[in-house]
């Protein structure tokens, strides 16, 4: 078994120094001597505990590693395999340390179908991708499939499209094949835009092969000639190891001319993005790729018929694509058996927000919120209670506690008043405010309308300036009549996807919690004291010694010092409310009302 | 020939046409704001939303835009339909409540009190104009710039137009009366666009009568000669 060094050099991971863990292990082992493959790796996914390092072959799990630790895991785990105690991750539940990654809570409750070879290759290496079973999908699918073939399995496997609406795969394929032209093209959307995702970016970055041989399968199933990968500029190692990617296939001849001794040729070209979240429709993504601005045209003639430069245009998000070898090579049955009656397969979850394990998981459809939050996610943050969690991005929905048993699949979630989206999961706790957070989906929202269509571009804005109304103690009950009937319209009207479905945050809350937009109006108090124009902080006299804390984290000088074992004051006038006090504060003598 | 239904009269449509068009031909009346019949259609005023009826199952779309299937059943006048439109009409009045055009199709449409605080914008980003310069005059002086509430008609850069023929297309089309347009002192001058050309005065009267520009943008499109138009339409 080859000794191997695996370094996470995902977004989090690296941001937190693992580039530097990666040098320091590489002139290490130049330096020792030491036999060991070094991986510089993807996105591992348990982002919180960063950065992380694996050792394999028996998968010892370092995580909150340093670059100072990185002489001490060599000589003592790498080279004489011991254990380093104070690295290993703890158990919150049991407060056990557990040695190897396959014990971590965290990872035992997933199943890392797409993921999984993340924290096991390198990227930038064809070899390494190949080595782990890759492209046999694609030899399998040239040399013994008809392209009909291919269709047929992934029509029977049951996948849906991973980027927001769930469409059956198979027959948006089906659809560009059937299409005429004699120039189709295949493209692939890794134009990630949701606050708090990066699933999409993570296996760009991690697995560019796994994308890539997905859609060489795609386009020899519906027939194109030509690809685009369209990624966010704001990606740059995901820009960066797609190129390579697509130049290491393209020397092996996986992608190029006649694609392993087949009549099949297919090319592919990364394209960057404009920086708009509206890019990611479908529409809008084909006139950027063309060049003109990032807008959304009507539907009504779909792209599978006229696309990209008004021809047959098949788009998937990556990480379908990603799905696409694993059904090929294992075939049809076998993925239809994981997941739900209408959700096949696995799907890729962000956790971010008032979690405890942020990061990124994968788990057959059809698990609980609960599983998802509570076993996976290690729940929520300094034992805080749940308050709700908003799926499927900006414009999902937020779900609240008595849902938390709901089974996670594409028809649930929209039975909910949600929608999978592309698997963004923002968990709140009780000191979150739902009209603070209808507030702010509405704001990104108005900011990335295209301005096209008026229901979207005046609608957003209106409910936008109502929800901002409510939070300030400036509305009236009857307003919340008026939100329900504008986000319809906005709903009904919109051009595109992203109106259509931009009233979701506000109409969720409203459904859920709709006692919290109340309070606001009637009582004009916020009950998670967020709203700053409804809240104002105390000073409780009995509670306060007079340590002085608060006064040093008052950014504005609003809280006067009275001497020792004398309670601080607060001057109303001056105190902006940013809560600095409050944060401050281990004694509760700072309070919110 | 395709057959329809648009409220209950089945209907004989060219195929390629829109719901739209086949309801116009018909007589049946469908609100149109950013429509024109000689500019491509872009769904963007949302006035003309019809519900498609599919078994028991609905969806509202576009008349402008939809194009006619067999059997297609269409809905102009549901309550749907209706609330949709007058929410959007209220959207508009909103941000342009003088436009005259607007308040009219408004009471046509049963807009009481407009719900929302009211500004003073006049242009309603339909977008005529800008289809009209590009895809009738063929010149392209003007487009879209920024996104979502900031989005605004614009020349290249915000700067003065240099192309811009002054043939006020742009102010012939306008349901607001945005784009201004005035002939003084042997000058066009369209302030929207920050032109002022000069008129050439008629060979025959004397009278300034067409920018120098827009003669030469005719009599390049129609491959006339050099000495073509000097005459003021009144003297020909």
């Amino acid at each position: 078994m080859t000794l191997t060094i695996s370094v996470c050099g995902g977004t989090g991971c690296s941001a937190q120094g693992s580039g530097d863990m990666r040098q320091a292990f590489e002139s290490l082992i130049k330096e020792k001597g030491v036999k060991a493959k070094l991986l510089f790796t993807g996105c591992h996914g348990f982002c919180e505990n960063g950065p992380l390092v694996v050792i394999g072959p028996k998968k010892i799990f370092y995580n909150k590693v340093k670059a100072e630790d990185v002489p001490e895991i060599v000589e003592k785990t790498v080279l004489r395999g011991e254990v380093i105690e104070r690295l290993l991750y703890v158990d919150p539940a049991t407060n056990k340390r557990v040695v190897y990654e396959d014990d971590v809570p965290f990872y035992q409750k997933q199943q890392r179908l797409i993921f999984g070879l993340n924290g096991k290759i390198d990227p930038t290496k064809i070899e390494d991708y190949i080595a782990a079973g890759g492209y046999k999908g694609l030899e399998k699918a040239l040399q013994q499939m008809t392209p009909q073939g291919v269709l047929e399995e992934v029509k029977k496997s049951g996948i849906r499209g991973r980027g927001g609406a769930g469409f059956p795969t198979g027959l948006k394929w089906e659809a560009t094949r059937k299409a005429h032209g004699d120039l189709k093209y295949i493209i692939a959307n890794c134009d990630e835009g949701d606050p708090g995702a990066f699933m999409d970016r993570s296996l760009m970055e991690g697995n560019p092969h796994s994308v890539i041989e997905g859609m060489i399968i795609a386009g020899y199933t519906i027939g194109a000639s030509e690809g685009y990968i369209y990624i966010r500029n704001e990606y740059p190692l995901a820009v960066q190891n797609t190129s390579v990617a697509l130049a290491q296939a393209e020397e092996i001849g996986f992608l190029g001319k006649n694609i392993l001794g087949s009549d099949y040729s297919l090319s592919i070209t990364v394209n960057r993005g404009g920086g708009a979240f509206i890019c990611g429709e479908s529409t809008a993504l084909m006139a950027s790729l063309e060049g003109k601005a990032g807008e959304p045209r009507a539907k009504y003639i779909h792209t599978s018929e006229r696309g990209l430069y008004d021809r047959p245009s098949n788009l998937n998000n990556v990480e379908t694509l990603a799905n696409i070898p694993h059904i090929v090579n294992r075939g049809a049955g076998w993925f239809s058996s994981v997941g739900t009656a209408g959700s096949k397969g696995t799907k890729i979850f962000s956790l971010v927000g008032k979690i405890n394990n942020t990061g990124l998981i994968e788990v057959p459809m059809g698990v609980t919120l609960r599983e998802i939050i509570y076993d996976i996610g290690g729940g929520i943050k300094n034992n805080k209670k749940f308050k709700a969690v908003q799926t499927g991005g900006p414009s999902g929905g937020c779900i609240p506690e008595s849902l938390l048993d709901l089974k996670v699949d594409f028809d649930e979630l929209a039975r909910a008043g949600s929608m999978m989206g592309s698997g963004g999961m923002i968990i709140m706790d009780e000191n979150t405010c739902m009209v603070d957070i209808a507030r702010y989906f509405l704001g990104f929202l108005a900011e990335e309308s295209c301005g096209q269509c008026v229901p979207c571009r005046e609608g957003i804005k209106r409910l936008l300036e109502i929800v901002t109304n409510i939070a300030e103690g400036k509305a009236e009950m009857g307003d919340l009549d008026l939100l329900e009937r504008l986000g319809s319209t906005v709903c009904d009207a919109s051009l595109c996807g992203l109106g259509q479905t931009a009233p979701n945050p506000v109409l969720s809350t409203l459904k859920y919690f709709r006692d919290e937009y109340v309070a606001h109006i009637v009582d004009r108090k916020c009950p998670a004291g967020v709203c700053k124009s409804l809240i104002r902080y105390f000073i409780v006299a009995e509670n306060c010694p007079g340590c002085g804390l608060c006064v040093k984290a008052c950014p504005v000088k609003a809280i006067t010092f009275m001497g020792k074992k004398k309670p601080v004051v607060l001057d109303q006038d001056m105190c902006t409310k940013c809560g600095s006090c409050f944060d401050a504060c281990k004694l509760k003598a700072v309070e919110v009302r | 020939m395709v057959k329809i239904n648009i409220d209950g009269n089945d209907l004989e449509a060219r195929e390629g046409s829109t719901v739209l068009e086949v309801a116009r031909e018909n007589n049946i009346d469908i609100p149109t704001l950013c429509y024109h019949p000689e500019l491509t259609p872009s769904g963007d005023c949302r006035l003309c939303l019809v519900e498609l009826v599919r078994g028991n199952r609905s969806k509202m779309v576009v008349s402008c835009l939809y194009p006619v299937e067999p059997g297609l059943v269409v809905k102009t006048n549901t309550e749907r339909v209706q609330t949709d439109r007058r929410m959007v009409m209220q959207l508009l009045l909103s941000i342009c409540p003088g436009s005259e055009l607007l308040q009219d199709m408004g009471k046509k449409l049963g807009v009481g009190k407009v719900e929302f605080p009211v500004e003073k914008n006049p242009c309603i980003l339909c977008g005529l104009c800008v289809k009209a310069c590009k895809e009738v005059v063929g010149v392209g002086a003007i487009g879209f710039a920024q996104r979502g509430t900031k989005r605004v008609v614009t020349t290249p850069f915000d700067e003065p137009s240099g192309t811009c023929i002054g043939c006020g297309s742009c102010v012939f089309v306008c349901p607001t009366k945005f784009v201004k347009m005035e002939d003084k002192n042997g000058y066009r001058i369209i302030p929207n666009w920050g032109v002022k050309l000069k008129l050439v005065n008629c060979s025959k009267c004397g009278t300034p009568f067409a920018p120098e520009r827009q003669l030469e943008h005719i009599r390049k499109k129609l491959k006339l000669p050099a000495d073509a138009l000097t005459v003021c339409p009144s003297c020909k």
